[in-house]
């Protein structure tokens, strides 16, 4: 059946290309007459932002050893770091009920289901279904989502629902008297193995208690810009541990494209 | 080839309100050309294109393909009655075909576990039976224009 909808996808996919092409043409058309004052004024905001994210990876390497030997103290196995491939989303719309995109990279990249997919800020969704030439994305605010998190400031766990809205997603089994407050931030917990643990997912704004309910009412904004994404990360957590004797991290954050 | 046009409208990326107004527009264009040309549209076809659809936005393999054959075989019912019908009376019947269908689309979805479809996922109903003159209107013009060659 899989095979079917594969063969089938293939042939399909032009449709979706010609639907996405006038949207592309419109954006490059866009980015070829932005005037030379703009660009030169990003590029002197991003050359800074550079310099100050090359400082904190600097100092992050460093934590990243320390926690290497820490971890081979406590003979523990220090997990390797993902590999990512840069994919595109195309500009289509599949049902107006459900969230859920087409990315340009499929199954020939070895893109697979359930792989998590991320952009700069945070986790995007998961690939629910690799066809050969696309894949299908399911967002975490799609009302069949749910995505095990924790409360960063103090490893609180619980389970992100969507909520069929892009810019919100329900934390719908949390205690009136749990420690969580607006403005904390969520990451993922790794439970489930679906995703890997600690990348950001959102970030709580609404704590009302309901006195009369067993559950409190919580709502988190997703970090993704969900609604603005262009480009995506797909994922692969690597589960293999690193051996403790040599610890080289030469293939973290190695990018396919 | 106006098939496949429609297949493009249909997930043609539109803003948040404009997306959940977006009409089943295969539906429509096949229920025109299976009253049209009643000889050339079966339920075969009709089914084989139901397929192209699920295969297109992803649904459940069939699904489309059911709804498609069961509508396109009640079209070929009544195609004689319906062609006569003034286009006030056929935009009623084309309202019920859509709803029809979207009562079918309601039920596979739930069984397979989506929640959260509010009122809003009704609305297509609506906006396909509106849009149903005008498809009329435009599919005709391009049917004669082909005769004329």
């Amino acid at each position: 059946m899989d095979n079917t909808r594969s063969i089938l996808a293939v042939l399909m996919y032009p449709i979706q290309l010609a639907v996405s092409f006038p949207v592309e043409m419109a954006e490059q058309a866009y980015d070829a007459v932005v005037s030379y004052d703009e660009l030169k004024k990003e590029n002197t905001r991003l050359k800074k932002k550079q310099l100050v994210d090359s400082i904190k990876l600097l100092k992050f390497e460093a934590l990243e050893n320390e926690n290497i030997r820490l971890r081979g103290l406590l003979e523990n196995s220090f997990k390797l770091g993902e590999q990512v491939l840069v994919a595109e989303l195309l500009s289509v719309n599949l049902v107006p009920y459900e969230h859920v995109m087409v990315v340009n990279k499929g199954s020939r990249f070895g893109v697979h289901e359930k792989q998590s997919v991320l952009d700069a800020n945070g986790i995007v969704g998961q690939v629910i279904r690799s066809l050969p030439l696309s894949s299908e994305v399911m967002l975490i605010t799609d009302p069949n989502h749910a995505i095990p998190v924790q409360v960063n400031r103090n490893g609180l766990r619980t389970i992100a629902i969507g909520s069929g809205q892009l810019d919100r997603l329900n934390l719908p089994f949390l205690p009136n008297n749990a420690d969580i407050v607006p403005g904390d931030l969520l990451v993922t917990s790794g439970l489930g193995g679906t995703f890997p643990q600690g990348y950001p997912v959102a970030i709580v704004d609404n704590f009302t208690a309901q006195p009369n309910k067993p559950f409190a009412n919580i709502y988190a904004t997703p970090k993704a810009k969900l609604d603005r994404i262009r480009e995506l990360l797909v994922v692969w957590s690597d589960s293999t541990p690193v051996p403790l004797t040599t610890p080289e991290k030469n293939n973290t954050q190695n990018e396919n494209e | 080839m106006t098939l496949l046009i429609a297949m493009s409208l249909n997930i043609l990326p539109l803003a948040n309100i404009a997306k959940s107004l977006n009409p089943d527009w295969v539906l429509l264009v096949l229920i025109y050309w299976t009253l049209a040309v009643p000889e050339r549209v079966g339920v075969f076809n009709a089914w084989v294109l139901g397929i192209f659809v699920d295969v297109l936005t992803g649904r459940i393999l069939g699904m489309h393909g059911l709804i498609y054959a069961l509508i396109n075989y009640t079209c070929l019912k009544f195609h004689r009655r319906l062609r006569h019908y003034p286009i006030l009376q056929q935009a009623l019947f084309v309202f019920f075909c859509l709803l029809v269908s979207q009562v079918l689309v309601f039920w596979i979805e739930n069984i397979q576990g989506t929640t959260g479809l509010t009122w809003v996922f009704w609305l297509p109903v609506l906006t396909g039976t509106l849009c149903w003159p005008f498809i009329y209107a435009g599919l005709r013009w391009i049917r004669l224009l082909g005769r004329m060659d």
